[in-house]
């Protein structure tokens, strides 16, 4: 064991820090420091240059064009990025349907997709949840029904975040009987969302974003060929994405830096209490709080770097994984609400506008203000989505403790 | 001691909460939220009818007596239709500071029409820089013989949008954070060197962040002894603050209670939600946050009616005890519903919503833990 970095890891440390210090694009590095929302062309702009260095798919093989990066390397990069407020790539294709077709897609589907994926050229977007199938996932009731060469796919998926912008979509479909056990029926279907019968209808979230959509399919005629794997198999595959998917939400490199800048804002806060010239930074109640969360974070950045050691091992990640997600969106959850504490008064106003590219507005409050309580409200979503926590507790109860 | 409601009390409790479940439903309340204004006139007209724009006031100001605990009264049945007419603001910000330091003139100019439901007001006290100190005060008013002229910027207005007139905490003498040298002044809000940014909050009510910039007024808008408002300030905040306590009660009560039906009629995995242990706990959990939030708010009501002097302090520890549970009751209504609670479209989100913003209205919890712990 040892924690220091070797010199190779201290060199590409630097490599990333002076890349993102000449590549990332101001206008982008600008918005995220002001709390503007990107667009989906700030997304795709940042990913194409990430892909040109040859960096967009940390997670992938080399043989399909990732970095190959060790653990430490991923874990390097995301610190990096996260301090100079780069946009975390989108991770529906390359974090998410990407590892599903190059583990389980045949050479033709390889070849169609992934080139894409790593380009950017393609946004995805995932078809999992529906109405009535939640934390229940494995009741997916939209149904996939071979007819020739096709699938005709009937039902509606929810909670499709920024499907508003996509251009295909990776779904579980029911494809066998009714009769056939829940998770032996489902299968893994790619459907371009250009697909006569597809309508897509926004879901306001807290915050007033149209994140989320529902997604309807009528009659939706899918060519078999875009099936992934066997059919049946979908449950399979989706649970060893959900598993990876879990280990990306934790997100511990963006929780550091806005822990770091809680910490830096509270220095400029009046604490409100004992007069003019305290700060909040200097409040003992307020420092306690923001130190029993760092060290929350730092046990949780040990149990992700052993965590993803392990899996780059060749281990699949196993329940490890819910305790990242659990604990992940807690503090998420915690520093939004310091950021509304901080905010105080000024958390109150809501100017939805002042969030968004181009506003000429007269702006309300502090920077910092802004947009607290709208994030703490819509961040609400952390510790439902991706097997609500209280799965993951019941993953750790059955699969860990044996209850 | 004695926990019943009077008769009168119960009246009232009854004539509110009649209001709220007939004429209040959720559409309604969104429609009128999203209204240009942000609140009814017809609905405000009807509550200067039946008498509540006279509850907080004593009966010597034409009032309805003013207690404390008819105040939480109530607030308990409006939190429970999460009101947008500004009640809080107008009615008992405005209206406390009218009655506790303004002349017979003043009350009879402003404070009967607040009453009769044809004046809207807001009282204006939060600085960009003053958190909840209430005592940090910038905003300048200079008096020199028969006029008044004043500059300043006042954050998070409450009704700042709607007022007529505005009631402004101003700095007379004195340094910033002084007790000492602060007046109350109010303000046509149509005068010139007004500038108002008026604006939506997260909980779907409505505010301003408002300039002065040399706006001159005669002497005689001057409420009370110049230099001498702090106490009627920290007065009328303390009671905001057990105003929207008694709404957070009233909030958490229909959050547990929509939460509680939720969890009967979703279904996962073939059952209810309801059937699962591990929810019913959080559930049961919600309810004792709730009972205690209750008896605390009668505490430190009665505390203030009792007039003992430990009003203060037991009202922060009611702020601060209400303000833990409102955030524990808001945050598990959202997580037991489910992706279904961070949507736009139920209401339990509105609730959530309602309950975070009255933590940080008139002092946060940790304020008012700390206040507390001040003695």
């Amino acid at each position: 064991m040892n924690i220091d970095f070797s010199p190779q890891e201290l060199a590409f440390q630097e490599e990333v820090s002076a890349f993102l210090a000449t590549e990332l694009p101001d206008d982008i590095r600008d918005k995220a420091a002001n709390s503007i929302e990107l667009t989906k062309d700030d997304f795709v702009t940042w990913q194409k240059i990430l892909a040109k260095k040859g960096w967009a798919a940390t997670n992938w093989p080399v043989e399909f064009g990732g970095t190959g990066w060790t653990p430490t390397q991923k874990y390097i990069f995301d610190n990096e990025c996260a301090k100079v407020g780069a946009p975390e790539v989108m991770a529906f294709g390359l974090k998410m349907v990407a590892p599903i077709i190059y583990t389980y897609g045949n050479d033709e589907q390889k070849q169609r997709f992934l080139p894409d994926i790593l380009a950017s050229n393609v946004w995805w977007c995932q078809g999992y949840s529906e109405p009535n199938a939640g934390s229940d996932l494995a009741s997916l009731k939209t149904t996939a029904m071979r007819d020739g060469d096709d699938y005709v796919v009937n039902g509606t998926k929810t909670w499709t975040t920024l499907g508003q912008h996509a251009d295909w979509i990776f779904c579980l479909v029911r494809t066998g009987a009714a009769d056939v056990k829940n998770q032996n029926a489902i299968s893994f279907l790619l459907i371009n969302m250009k697909t006569p019968g597809i309508k897509i209808s926004p879901i306001y979230l807290l915050d007033g974003s149209p994140e989320v959509n529902e997604v309807h399919f009528d009659n939706v005629r899918v060519p078999a060929e875009n099936l992934i794997g066997e059919e049946g198999k979908g449950w399979t595959y989706a649970k060893v994405l959900l598993t990876h998917e879990r280990t990306n939400i934790a997100g511990v490199a963006k929780s550091k830096k806005r822990l770091q800048d809680l910490k830096e804002k509270a220095t400029q806060t009046s604490d409100g209490l004992s007069g003019a010239n305290a700060m909040l930074s200097d409040n003992a109640a307020w420092q306690q709080k923001i130190a029993e969360l760092e060290i929350e974070l730092l046990a949780l950045e040990y149990t992700e770097l052993k965590t993803l050691a392990e899996v780059s091992t060749g281990k699949a990640p196993g329940p490890e994984s819910s305790i990242l997600k659990i604990k992940g969106t807690e503090i998420q959850q915690s520093i939004d609400m310091l950021n509304v504490e901080l905010a105080g008064y000024y958390a109150l106003p809501f100017v939805r506008d002042q969030f968004t590219e181009g506003f000429e507005g007269v702006a309300i409050g502090p920077d910092q203000a802004a947009g607290s309580a709208p994030t703490y409200f819509n961040n609400r979503k952390a510790t439902i989505y991706g097997g609500s926590n209280e799965i993951q507790t019941n993953i750790i109860c059955k699969a860990v403790l044996g209850l | 001691m004695d926990f019943s409601y009077t008769e009168e009390q119960q009246m009232l409790q009854q004539s509110i909460g009649k209001f709220i479940s007939q004429d209040y439903d959720w559409d309604s309340r969104q429609a009128v939220s999203k209204s240009a204004a942000g609140f009814s006139a017809e609905h405000w007209q009807l509550f200067a009818e039946l008498g509540w724009l006279s509850i907080p006031f004593k009966e010597g100001d034409g009032g309805f007596g003013g207690s404390a605990v008819d105040l939480i009264v109530a607030m308990q049945e409006f939190g429970k239709g999460l009101l947008v007419e500004p009640f809080l603001a107008n009615t008992v910000l405005a209206g406390t500071v009218i009655s506790e330091a303004g002349s017979s003139e003043q009350k009879a100019a402003l404070l009967a029409p607040l009453m009769e439901g044809s004046l809207q007001l807001a009282f204006a006290y939060a600085e960009p820089q003053s958190r909840y100190e209430l005592a940090n005060v910038q905003c300048s008013a200079v008096i020199k013989g028969d006029e008044i002229i004043l500059n300043g910027h006042k954050s998070v207005v409450l009704n700042g949008a709607a007022a007529e007139k505005i009631l402004v905490s101003v700095r007379t003498s004195g340094e910033s954070c002084d007790r000492e040298g602060i007046s109350v002044i109010w303000v046509d809000a149509g005068m010139q060197g007004v500038r108002r940014e008026c604006y939506a909050s997260v909980d779907g009510q409505r505010a301003a962040d408002i300039w002065f910039d040399d706006v001159t007024l005669p002497a005689s808008n001057l409420l009370g002894n110049a230099g001498e408002a702090i106490d009627v300030i920290e007065m009328t905040i303390d009671r905001a603050a057990l105003a929207v306590s008694a709404e957070a009660v009233g909030a958490m009560e229909m959050s547990l209670m929509k939460t509680v039906e939720y969890s009967k009629i979703r279904k996962q995995f073939k059952v209810t939600l309801s059937s699962f242990q591990a929810l019913q706990h959080r559930m049961a959990n919600m309810f004792i946050e709730l009972a205690q939030a209750k008896s605390i708010l009668l505490m430190a009501a009665m505390e203030m009616d009792s007039q003992k002097g430990n009003a203060p302090k037991a009202l922060s520890a009611a702020k601060s005890r209400i303000g833990k549970a409102a955030r524990l009751v808001g945050e598990e209504s959202i997580q037991i519903h489910g992706g279904i609670g961070v949507t736009d479209e139920l209401d339990v989100g509105h609730y959530f919503k309602r309950l975070t913003a009255i933590q940080f209205l008139f002092g946060s919890t940790d304020y008012h833990t700390a206040r507390f712990a001040a003695g």
